[in-house]
C-alpha cells in the first residue's frame, strides 16, 4: 500500500496492508490522529477531536 | 458467507472494532459497517428506511453498537429498539450504564454492594453532601469517561473551588453533583468482562495515580475470575439489564468487593493478552447467538 502524506505535518505515514476504511491511526511523526476516509484512492484526514461525551 | 445480516453502529474504527470484523469474519459473517455521522433517520417511519449500506434497517439480525459517542449511540439504540430491532446493548441497559446515577440506582434495587453516592444539584447542596460524606471524597461527572473530570477532594477549600469551577463553567450536565467516599484501593482496581451470563475474564489496572483506567496509563495484568468474583459480576450486569458489559471494581479493604461502574461499549484493546481470552471473540460468538433467537 502506498505511503500517504499526514495533512497536518507533511510526514509520510504507513498504514498497513490490513487497513480499513474509517480506521484511525497516528502520525509517527507529530502524533496527530488521523482517519482513513478513502482507501481507493488513499485518503487521510485529522481524525475529529474527542468530545465531551466520547468514551465506552 | 452466512445469509445472517449483521452490523456495527461506530463512529470510526479503532482497535477493538478492527477485532470484531475480523471475529465476524472468522465465522463466517461479513458485518456492514454503518458510521454513525452518515446515519438519518425519519423518526415518524420505520424500519423499511435505509442503512447508510443500502440495507433496510430491518434486515438486520442484529446490530453491535460500537460508537464511541455515547450520546449518537444512545440515540441509536433507541431509535432501533422502538423498531424492534435487535441489538447489543439494548438501550435500556445503555442507558443505565451511561449515566452514573442510573447506575447507583440499579445496583442499590439489586442489592448490589457499591461505593456509597450522593446527588445534589446546586453549590451549596453539594458541599453539605461532601461534608456529610467526609474527605477524601470523589465527585464526578453523571456522564463521561475515560477518567475525565473526576476530582478528589481532600478538604473543604477544595470542594468549594471545584463545585465553583463546575458551576461557573460547566453545562447543566456538571450540576448535577455525584459524589462517592474515596475508596483506599490497594493501587489498582479490577476491571471484568461480562458477555452473556459469564464473567469471561478479568484484569487489575494497576497505577501510581488514584485514576487508574488503562486510558490514563494504568497497566492491565490478569486477574483471576474467582466464584465470588464471578456472582458479583453477573448480579451487576443482570442489575442493569445484561449483554456485554465491562464492570470496574474496588476492592474495599473493609468492605470487599464494590462494583463502582459499568461501561456498555467496552474498550479491551489491552485485556486479551493478559487474560489469555479472545474477548473479540466472544462477543461475537454472543452476538450470533441472540441473531438466531429472533431469526
Amino acid at each position: 500500500m502506498s505511503q500517504p502524506i499526514c495533512p497536518e505535518c507533511g510526514g509520510t505515514v504507513n498504514v498497513p496492508a490490513d487497513a480499513l476504511q474509517n480506521e484511525l491511526l497516528p502520525c509517527p511523526d507529530c502524533g496527530t490522529e488521523l482517519e482513513i476516509i478513502s482507501l481507493n484512492p488513499l485518503t487521510l484526514e485529522r481524525a475529529p477531536e474527542v468530545e465531551e461525551d466520547w468514551g465506552e | 458467507m452466512n445469509k445472517m445480516r449483521v452490523a456495527l453502529l461506530v463512529t470510526h474504527l479503532r482497535a477493538e472494532e478492527k477485532l470484531l470484523i475480523e471475529a465476524f469474519q472468522a465465522r463466517g459473517f461479513q458485518p456492514d459497517i454503518l458510521l454513525d455521522r452518515q446515519i438519518t433517520f425519519d423518526l415518524t417511519a420505520g424500519s423499511e428506511q435505509r442503512t447508510p449500506s443500502g440495507a433496510a434497517w430491518r434486515d438486520y439480525d442484529v446490530i453491535l453498537e460500537r460508537c464511541v459517542s455515547t450520546s449518537r449511540g444512545l440515540y441509536l439504540l433507541a431509535v432501533l429498539n422502538a423498531w424492534g430491532i435487535r441489538t447489543i446493548n439494548s438501550h435500556a441497559a445503555a442507558a443505565t450504564c451511561a449515566d452514573k446515577l442510573l447506575t447507583t440506582l440499579a445496583l442499590a434495587s439489586a442489592g448490589v454492594p457499591q461505593p456509597s453516592a450522593r446527588v445534589a444539584f446546586d453549590d451549596e447542596s453539594a458541599l453539605d453532601i461532601i461534608g456529610q460524606i467526609g474527605y477524601p471524597a470523589v465527585l464526578k461527572p453523571v456522564t463521561g469517561s475515560w477518567g475525565r473530570l473526576l476530582a478528589r477532594i481532600n478538604d473543604r477549600d477544595s470542594a468549594e473551588a471545584i463545585i465553583e469551577h463546575r458551576q461557573t463553567l460547566g453545562g447543566y450536565q456538571h450540576h448535577v453533583y455525584y459524589a462517592q467516599p474515596y475508596v483506599n484501593k490497594p493501587g489498582r482496581d479490577i476491571r471484568a468482562f461480562v458477555v452473556g451470563d459469564e464473567t469471561i475474564c478479568a484484569i487489575y489496572r494497576t497505577s501510581p495515580h488514584w485514576i487508574t483506567n488503562t486510558a490514563r496509563g494504568g497497566q492491565a495484568a490478569n486477574c483471576p475470575v474467582t466464584p465470588e468474583l464471578d456472582a458479583l459480576c453477573l448480579r451487576a450486569a443482570a442489575a442493569v439489564g445484561g449483554g456485554v458489559l465491562a464492570l470496574d471494581l474496588f476492592e474495599d479493604p473493609e468492605r470487599g468487593l464494590l462494583v463502582n461502574e459499568i461501561n456498555h461499549t467496552m474498550e479491551f484493546r489491552n485485556s486479551s493478552a493478559p487474560t489469555g481470552v479472545n474477548i473479540a471473540a466472544r462477543v461475537a460468538d454472543y452476538a450470533l447467538r441472540q441473531a438466531e433467537v429472533v431469526v
